[in-house]
């Protein structure tokens, strides 16, 4: 090439090229799937992470009025539940119910004991999930008879509500947190180790590359079960821990890719050029092989993190995962296989969250494949 | 060919051994023992059972007791379960597993190789496009909901099965596990099958065939099947293994008297001797079909030999 061809390019040629990155990014960006996923999975993730502050019911906050309460776009209490729960609250003050009607969110109560009615007894109405501030509007010379006031409380629960009587909106979304940290989490454990381990052996090679192949080997033969529970029973109940550890057992897949594929590369042209050229070991690893090494971990990682979640799922649906009343979608899905019968809601909004983000895992996880394999164009 | 079946079968052997031989010792460094339990024995009565199990003998002369006894098929009594043997354990449960997973594996197979072959003879029209959706539906959905939706649907709305129980092997106990189990094994056959039948069809001598005038189903059935079945062959090895020796999911879910729910309980329970017969079982479930398969590649694969 002479000179004056080189000064010439720049001129010519206004093109810019496009990087490894770039060129998985625009291609991404023309599947539709892929990038509706992405969405999507943001959206989730935005949702747990600030929804639980914006709903008013705390996850942990047992309102006893409300047990398997139906989701619903309407509030709470309606017009019959308001006569149960005043009947809750009278029991505990040990009146009866003379008259009662409702108006304008405020309902009129009239009473009447046996005994004269102390009017302290109202903090039971106040305690109560349907009732708030209570007032005393007259009483009977005698004591025997009164009459008091309580604003009827709006409550709203989208979701509805648990078996205890929880909100099962602001549990989802906790849960959602919990789920997806868990799933980050050991996804990035397991593709370190597994990077870790699966390049070294790959670089090495020989002999150091057929024991520790020959290690994941046996690894891979026992029941995978096995080795979580084993897991389990060693870091107790302790969550991060634990899967910190099952992070530490699923790294086998990805020593397995990552070794395969740092042999094949070791092995292209373009390396063989490079050392002939005179490149050091550490310009090779850092100009070739970590680019064409990072694709398929970028992959196995996106497709990592459902199968951690799954996992977590199957966990706590065993019982052996998060523990009440911290929670997580195999939580609430667990729980709500036990209610299906009576309150089928706690079962399936779980179910359609968890569902929802592994369906949208594997569309990215797809579409990055498609993005990144050189193979494919 | 036999000679090859013997050799696999000889070679199976130290593997097995190192199987044991690493759940035994992994098992054991576990905290806590089977005897340990939340309301707890008074401890004259913990040293009496262990002392009777001959859980006090050094870890070694243990660990060469069982295998003494499981060169017997000895798999030793159960600690939790004191009434049964592991043996006895398993010749229950395991026939209830087997006849779900085979159930589950044989309609997986069936069902998966019809939809993955529509789905190839369709490529890139709506009949591919349900495929492809079920299959990706099939392989994201966890088992644990789809055991529950399967119930409320089918046992609760419609109430036409049962929602849970064994019934003593009824037919109708038999399809909500039977469906639970094999959807997710339908799913990855059908992808599979797919893929491979689409390379299959555009290979020569499927275009040989065509030219020839044969009918599509006979170039389905009688030439590209053949060599499309291959990776579904391979699939089935681990797949049998894994559908044949229970599912805690679905046992649990649907209370199936399996042997699914061994493997956790004992674990949890720290039932040795029942941890050890489920690691063994599943272990030679495993060898076994993985040579199982082996041979089938062999006889559908002619160009496969094994002298």
């Amino acid at each position: 090439m002479t000179d004056a061809a080189v000064d010439n390019e720049p001129a010519a040629n206004v093109v810019v090229g496009r990087s490894l990155w770039g060129d998985a990014w625009a291609r991404l960006k023309a599947n539709r799937a892929a990038m509706f996923s992405l969405f999507y999975l943001g959206l989730i993730a935005l949702v747990c992470i600030a929804g639980p502050w914006f709903v008013p019911h705390d996850y942990t906050t047992i309102y006893s009025d409300y047990v398997r309460t139906p989701p619903s776009t309407e509030a709470y209490p309606r017009a019959d539940m308001v006569k149960g729960a005043l009947d809750d609250v009278l029991k505990r003050m040990r009146v009866d119910l003379k008259d009662w009607k409702l108006e304008d969110g405020r309902a009129t109560i009239t009473v009447a004991g046996t005994r004269p009615i102390d009017e302290r007894y109202l903090r039971y109405v106040d305690r109560s999930d349907t009732f708030d501030d209570a007032r005393m509007e007259a009483k009977s010379p005698d004591g025997l008879e009164m009459t008091f006031s309580a604003a009827v409380k709006q409550q709203y629960f989208l979701f509805g509500t648990d078996n205890v009587g929880r909100d099962l909106l602001s549990r989802t979304l906790v849960a959602g947190r919990i789920s997806l940290a868990i799933g980050l989490l050991a996804g990035v454990v397991a593709v370190t180790i597994g990077v870790v381990y699966g390049a070294t052996a790959g670089f090495l090679g020989g002999k150091v590359d057929e024991v520790m192949m020959r290690i994941v080997d046996v690894l891979y033969s026992l029941p995978f079960i096995f080795f979580v529970i084993m897991l389990v029973v060693f870091f107790g109940r302790n969550f991060v821990l634990m899967f910190l550890a099952v992070g530490a057992v699923l790294w086998l897949d990805m020593a397995r890719i990552v070794r395969g594929q740092a042999l094949s590369i070791r092995r292209h042209e373009y390396v063989q050029a490079a050392e002939a050229l005179g490149v050091r070991q550490s310009g090779i690893l850092k100009r070739h092989v970590i680019p064409n090494l990072l694709g398929p971990v970028v992959i196995y990682m996106t497709l990592l993190v459902p199968h951690v979640i799954i996992l977590e799922s199957f966990l706590s649906f065993l019982g052996l995962g998060v523990q009440e009343p911290m929670t997580s979608w195999g939580v609430l899905i667990s729980v709500g296989a036990h209610n299906i019968g009576s309150a089928n809601w706690m079962l399936l909004f779980p179910a359609f969250f968890l569902v929802s983000t592994l369906f949208a895992l594997n569309f990215v996880g797809d579409g990055l494949r498609d993005a990144l394999d050189p193979k494919d164009r | 060919m036999l000679l090859y079946v013997l050799r696999r079968l000889l070679t199976a052997i130290p593997t097995l051994f190192v199987i044991v031989t690493l759940a035994f010792f992994l098992i054991r460094v576990a905290p806590g023992g089977p005897f340990n339990q939340e309301r707890g024995l008074s401890p004259e009565i913990k040293a009496n059972l262990e002392a009777e199990y001959g859980l006090n003998d050094p870890l070694w002369l243990q660990y060469g007791h069982y295998l003494k006894n499981l060169s017997h098929g000895d798999f030793g009594p159960s600690y939790n379960l004191p009434d049964f043997t592991v043996g006895e354990l398993f010749a229950r449960g395991l026939p209830i597993s087997i006849q779900l997973g085979a159930s589950a594996l044989v309609l997986a197979l069936l069902l998966g190789c019809l939809l993955g072959t529509v789905a190839a003879l369709n490529q890139n029209r709506w009949g591919d496009y349900a495929v492809i959706a079920l299959a990706t539906a099939g392989s994201t959905i966890p088992t644990f909901v789809i055991a529950p939706i399967i119930q409320l649907v089918f046992g609760l709305s419609w109430k036409l099965l049962p929602v849970g129980g064994w019934g003593g092997g009824a037919m109708l106990n038999k399809i909500g596990p039977v469906l639970t189990l094999a959807l997710p094994q339908i799913a990855i056959v059908a992808r599979l099958m797919r893929g491979s039948m689409i390379e299959a069809l555009r290979s020569h001598h499927i275009r040989t065939a065509r030219a020839l005038g044969l009918s599509d189903w006979s170039v389905v059935v009688r030439h590209a099947l053949r060599g499309a079945i291959l990776p579904i062959v391979s699939f089935t090895g681990p797949a049998a293994a894994a559908l044949l020796t229970g599912s805690i999911i679905v046992e649990t879910i649907f209370a199936i008297p399996g042997v699914g729910r061994y493997f956790v309980d004992a674990a949890l329970n720290r039932d040795y001797t029942l941890v050890m017969g489920t690691v063994v079982v599943i272990a030679i479930f495993t060898i076994v079909f993985n040579l199982i398969v082996d041979i089938m590649y062999a006889v559908v694969d002619p160009r496969v030999r094994y002298d």
